[in-house]
């Protein structure tokens, strides 16, 4: 049963067993199979997501209030930051497009031009990652809280900025009586972890005893994530209940009793399966992202060289196109599983 | 007997500046068609709590539009909807069965788990 050919087909664009599955080339068709197989994986991350939110419901973090900064402006802006990434995520895989139909006119100016935009896209998203991270690991002004009773809590609220350490007692670095106003923050952080803080007196690094010149906060307010003797999950405390009950762990001079930012062991947003799938979900999904970039600018040293033009097709620029918008079109489901729902 | 095997298509087919013309027209507005969306979620997402009475519309909208979202990437950017119908079910269809029962059997699941640990089951 012989088909009937009516045009003469050149050796390039059969297959080796002289048909072609699907009326595509075989690139094309093999990269289709890739993605195939790597969506199931991802599928099969969101899946697991799922289900760990869905056993914990309550304790789990909600998106817009763990993601609301923007680099540069602080707190307050839920999901804007992640939105501008996933807008750069759109457009590079637009330039990606006209990239692609540039190099069905054999256009190589037009693929050269489109491609570049692609790689720069594609940097700007890896770096609005890395920030992400950074700000995800570091953590809040706040972090999380243990009470007496044992219930864990998230804190929200508007943080009384750290004025300046007095130093009452003297250690190997610092005499009684200096005033240290820099890197607070941070050697406060460390020194609640470590439980280092009691009644508005902290022990510096060199020994040195100083006392904590702090603003008041304002609208505390405490949401259990994890149940203890008196307060149960998703309760809420404000006022000056808040106030104190927070103070009480801060000033305790016990270790742990407040963590900040994020580790693979413990996290200030929720529960410890939290920090771990956003590590190794958005990481997974950078890791493509990052692949996409180097294998694009392959491609285009490529194109540069005139390899594809001589070849008389950019079908190169399709498969790796392809790559490019799956990257995409994952980042949407993660946008929407992770951040907003 | 129509044979589906057969070429109809060439690596070299290369297309005109009129017909990339309309496609570029194409691309610009899917490209805003997506924006919007994302943008309408974002406003949707911060503007209402997940504590609302509406969130559960809310919610399900989100999930609706990102389906959207999706369908255009894949059949407009990714060209799925130009390729063979046999090539867009076989690529298309595991994922409307098989991700869809994983999802069903997985939340049913978790919710019976999580029952059990606020019940102090185990």
């Amino acid at each position: 049963m012989a088909g009937h050919t009516s045009k003469e087909i050149d050796s390039n664009t059969l297959w080796g067993g002289k048909i072609s599955p699907f009326s595509t080339s075989y690139g094309k068709l093999m990269m289709w199979f890739f993605l195939v197989s790597d969506a199931l994986t991802f599928s099969g991350l969101l899946v697991a997501y799922g289900f760990t939110r869905h056993a914990c419901l309550d304790a789990w973090p909600i998106g817009e209030e763990t993601f609301n900064s923007m680099p540069f402006l602080g707190h307050g802006y839920p999901l804007l930051y992640v939105a501008l990434m996933t807008f750069i995520l759109i457009v590079s895989s637009v330039t990606m497009v006209l990239a692609v139909e540039a190099g069905h006119r054999m256009d190589r100016k037009g693929v050269t031009k489109w491609l570049i935009a692609t790689i720069i896209g594609g940097f700007f998203f890896v770096g609005s990652q890395a920030w992400e991270w950074s700000h995800f690991i570091h953590g809040s002004e706040f972090g999380k809280v243990e009470l007496t009773d044992g219930s864990q809590a998230i804190v929200k609220g508007h943080f009384g900025e750290i004025e300046n350490f007095k130093v009452i007692e003297a250690g190997e670095h610092h005499k009684k009586g200096d005033v240290i106003t820099e890197d607070l923050l941070h050697e406060f952080h460390h020194a609640v972890v470590a439980g280092n803080v009691e009644n508005g007196i902290i022990t510096l690094h060199d020994g040195s005893k100083a006392k904590v010149n702090k603003k008041t906060d304002h609208d505390l307010t405490l949401v259990i994530k994890k149940d203890g003797g008196k307060h149960k999950v998703g309760d809420r405390i404000e006022g000056k209940v808040a106030c104190d009950a927070y103070y009480e762990a801060i000033n305790s001079g016990t270790p742990n009793r407040v963590i900040y930012g994020a580790d693979l062991e413990q996290n200030e947003y929720g529960p410890q399966q939290y920090g771990q799938f956003f590590f190794f979900i958005t990481g997974f999904h950078g890791f493509h992202v990052f692949s996409g970039v180097i294998i694009n600018i392959i491609i285009l040293m490529g194109v540069i060289s005139g390899t594809y033009h001589k070849r008389g097709h950019y079908e190169m620029i399709e498969k790796t196109g392809l790559y490019w918008h799956f990257v995409d079109l994952v980042w949407v489901f993660v946008f929407t599983f992770f951040y907003l729902v | 007997m129509e044979r589906d095997d057969i070429i109809e298509y060439s690596l070299d087919v290369h297309h005109s500046e009129e017909y990339g013309k309309a496609l570029r027209k194409k691309i610009w507005k899917v490209t805003a068609l997506l924006t919007a969306i994302t943008a309408l979620e974002v406003i949707l997402g911060s503007q209402i709590k997940q504590s609302s009475d509406y969130w559960q519309i809310i919610k399900w909208s989100f999930i609706g539009l990102t389906i959207i979202k999706a369908a255009y990437i894949v059949l407009i950017f990714m060209h799925l909807g130009d390729e063979k119908k046999s090539l867009k079910y076989m690529i298309l269809v595991p994922y409307f069965i098989f991700i869809l029962y994983l999802i069903y059997i997985i939340i049913v699941e978790a919710l019976a788990v999580s029952d059990a640990w606020t019940q102090n089951l185990v």
